[in-house]
């Protein structure tokens, strides 16, 4: 047993940091180290600049552009771009839709689609959930009907995550409302978002921000070569793509880096004359939140040393989104708290455009109570937290 | 980065599993704890033969020389049979204590038994003010013409009954929480002055409180230089800190395995108690709360002889506190989902759980590392 990196290991570190240091821009990891809001046009820059380095899809095979790195290096690079302030990767092509079109798709489909989502030059988001339709994905009501050689799709999708940007909507559909059972009828549809029909309507969430949508089909009209795979086998490619939704499922860089904000917050807020990081109780929540998370990385260090040994990550990643996901909202929550009442002022356009000088209080308490109402999403999307404790009583404990 | 044991440790650990189920039945195990001492002293020489007693102590002493990974797995499989034998203690405490401490002639004296599992040493160190503060020692040591004098009380020394040599520590000069100045003596338990109190704990363990009084030992009863202890007691303490944590990582694995189990089979309402979701979800946590207690017990392990010693502080204190809070969880958890059989003596699950209490409660508690864990983060 060998907790530590190998040199050729260390030596990819090295090299990653030093991309970073040289091509990460200035600004776009502001942003993220502060807590601001990125605009769409920061996550495809980025998103371009790895892709000129060959690193634009760290999780793909070789023969469709990546790099052939492992487990341990994928790794190595989310916890390298976390820690220097890199975007998040917006996994709806890059990690979601490419790997279905990979191990699905025509040949014609991945040629067509593959380059534009490791370039970044197509944003693709999600057509999964529904208002009838959450965790129990598969009562899905959205109708694709057979007319020739197109579908004609109507239907709502809704917790469409930054749609508004996008160039292309994958979605699941019910092609057949009378099968047995209701996974049977679901078929998976490439949606081009410029098709005549797609109304894209915001959802404001609570921290002000326009992050989802709902998606709304009316008549749309879908070229039947945009279907993935077979008719009526759309869930096996679901099931397949929540499975690849799972890498660096764990956060554990982020949520390092979201650590280290809330020291350097908690240094610079005092109490009773001391920093608040002194103060016993506040050192204690905090110490709390460190020692689960070091416990995490250990756990995931597990989960990729089995995914290294070809052992396919399996239902433990619902440990590790269970456990990264209440660390990141103890870290959110944490760092309100750490403020005090200047948590209080929000402007949310200072989050937008990075202007936090007018808002009242310390600079670095503007967005936190914004982000702490945020990642109450985290526990919620993704198969809510529940879902996850269904699926390790199910798939590891055999209940 | 590898998370595989060697063939050897993998040996090593089936081993010791088949020393617990040959020897560690629910009833065996009650008949050791009513047995004379509520312990045995042929499973000690089964697990001498085994090489388990000369885990710890190293080869140039008849010993085998393994560390914290062997140490680890062996402890995990006491663990899952909550075996009672003081092996912590004889083990792992003392003999680590010894290769520290830098006396050879004691190192001579005492290690090929420890290792053979012919003597019994235990280390007489916390005292009522310990409290996980192993700097702070009042017992004293006077120096005389011929050796020491020395009075004191030590608490709740697990084994120390089980004897047949004390090593005590003792202050012989400083403050009551200085790092310098701690001795330590090799004491005859059966020495004038002193009284070895021996009683059970609530797990089923033997412990002992270990008073001296006036306890007259030569100069030669000391072991290694005057005043210069600590670090070797450190070394000991933490590698006991890595040794219980993987101990209550084994318990934990068999508290969930006996729960899933319990609740597959127990019926209510028309069907198996493990139908509900409301169960499932729970053991979902303890599943989850054992597999994050097994990584820190790992982390643990592998840091528990790293040369920066804020590093190692803040790896085992953080295993600590991760185990502690997770074998609360689990252990408290497994006796609700029990119910009423969960409150009896008649199944292993309350065993487990008040061993897992008890750990807790050994060697520092939950709150006492957690303020150590901030500690060594103000230190670096």
């Amino acid at each position: 047993m060998d907790l530590n990196f190998t040199p050729a290991e260390l030596a990819f570190r090295d090299e990653v940091r030093l991309f970073l240091r040289d091509q990460l821009p200035v600004d776009i990891a502001h942003r993220v180290k502060n807590g601001l809001a990125l605009r769409a046009e920061d996550y495809t820059r980025w998103q371009k600049l790895l892709y000129q380095r060959g690193w634009g899809a760290p999780g793909w095979p070789e023969p469709f552009g990546g790099p052939g790195w492992g487990p341990v290096e994928m790794h190595i690079f989310d916890e390298e771009a976390a820690a220097a302030g890199a975007p998040r990767t917006i996994p709806f092509g890059l990690k979601m839709v490419a790997p279905v079109i990979m191990a699905f798709g025509s040949p014609a489909q991945q040629q067509r689609f593959l380059p534009g989502i490791i370039s970044g030059e197509a944003w693709w988001c999600q057509g999964y959930s529904e208002p009838g339709a959450g965790s129990d994905l598969a009562s899905l009501k959205t109708r694709a009907e057979r007319q020739g050689d197109h579908y004609i799709v109507n239907g709502q999708k809704t917790w469409n995550t930054l749609g508004q940007y996008a160039d292309w909507i994958f979605c699941l559909v019910r092609t057949d409302p009378n099968a047995p059972k209701q996974q049977q009828g679901i078929s998976f549809l490439l949606i081009d978002m410029k098709t005549p029909g797609i109304t894209v309507r915001p959802i404001i969430t609570m921290d002000g921000a326009h992050e989802v949508n709902e998606v709304w089909f009316e008549n749309v009209k879908v070229p039947v070569e945009n279907r993935i795979g077979e008719e009526n086998k759309g869930w096996t490619y679901a099931k397949f793509l929540l499975g690849h939704e799972r890498t660096n499922i764990a956060g554990v860089g982020a949520s390092k880096r979201e650590l280290g904000r809330l020291k350097d917050i908690a240094r610079k807020e005092t109490k009773n004359g001391r920093p608040l990081l002194e103060d016993p109780l506040f050192a204690a929540r905090v110490a709390q939140v460190e020692m689960e998370l070091m416990a995490l990385e250990i756990t995931n260090l597990r989960a990729l040393s089995a995914e290294s040994e070809k052992r396919a990550p399996g239902p433990e990643a619902s440990i590790l989104k269970i456990k990264g996901t209440e660390i990141q909202q103890a870290l959110s929550e944490l760092m309100m708290y750490a403020v005090g009442p200047y948590a209080l002022p929000f402007e949310r356009h200072s989050v937008e455009e990075g202007d936090l000088a007018s808002v009242a209080g310390p600079e670095y308490a503007a967005p936190l109570a914004a982000t702490y109402c945020n990642v109450r999403k985290v526990t919620i999307y993704g198969g809510s937290n529940e879902i996850q404790r269904n699926i390790i009583s199910q798939m590891i404990l055999g209940l | 980065m590898d998370f595989n044991f060697s063939e050897e440790q993998q040996l090593l650990a089936d081993t010791v599993q088949r020393f617990v189920r040959d020897n560690y039945s629910f009833e065996a195990r009650r008949g050791i704890l009513h047995g004379p001492g509520g312990w045995s002293r042929d499973l000690w020489k089964e697990l001498a033969n085994l090489g388990l007693t000369a885990l710890n102590v190293p080869e140039e002493h008849g010993g085998l020389g393994n560390g914290p990974v062997e140490t680890m797995l062996v402890m995990n499989a006491l663990g899952e049979g909550l075996v009672v034998e003081p092996f912590l203690a004889a083990a792992v405490i003392t003999p680590v204590f010894l290769t520290h401490i830098g006396d050879k002639s004691a190192a001579e004296q005492l290690l090929p038994n420890i290792a053979s599992g012919e003597r019994i040493v235990i280390l007489a160190h916390q005292e009522p003010l310990t409290r996980g503060e192993i700097n702070h020692v009042t017992t004293r040591a006077e120096k005389t013409s011929s050796g020491y004098v020395i009075d004191g009380l030590k608490n709740v020394i697990i084994g120390g009954g089980a004897a047949d040599e004390l090593l005590v520590s003792a202050r012989t000069s400083g403050q009551p929480d200085g790092t310098d100045g701690i001795s330590v003596f090799r004491i005859d338990p059966k020495a004038a002055g002193v009284t070895v109190k021996d009683y059970g704990t609530i797990d089923g363990l033997r412990a002992a409180d270990i008073e001296l009084k006036k306890v007259s030992v030569p100069a030669a009863a000391l072991v290694g230089a005057e005043g210069k202890a600590f670090a070797a007691i450190e070394a000991a303490h933490d590698q006991a800190l890595s040794a219980l944590c993987a101990e209550a990582v084994g318990i934990m694995k068999a508290v969930n395995a006996t729960t899933l189990d319990y609740t597959r089979n127990r019926k209510q309402f028309g069907q198996p108690i493990a139908k509900f979701q409301v169960l499932q979800h729970r053991m979902a946590d303890m599943f989850l709360h054992g597999e994050q207690a097994r990584s820190m017990s790992y982390l643990a392990a592998i840091k528990s002889l790293d040369a920066d010693a804020g590093e190692r502080r803040r790896a085992l204190s953080a295993a600590k506190v991760i185990i502690g809070q997770a074998g609360r969880f689990i252990g408290q958890q497994a006796v609700q989902l029990h119910g009423g059989m969960g409150m009896t003596e008649e199944l292993m699950v309350s065993h487990y759980f008040k061993r897992l209490t008890a750990i807790d409660l050994t060697l520092g508690d939950t709150d006492f590392h957690t303020q150590q864990f901030i500690a060594s983060a103000n230190a670096t």
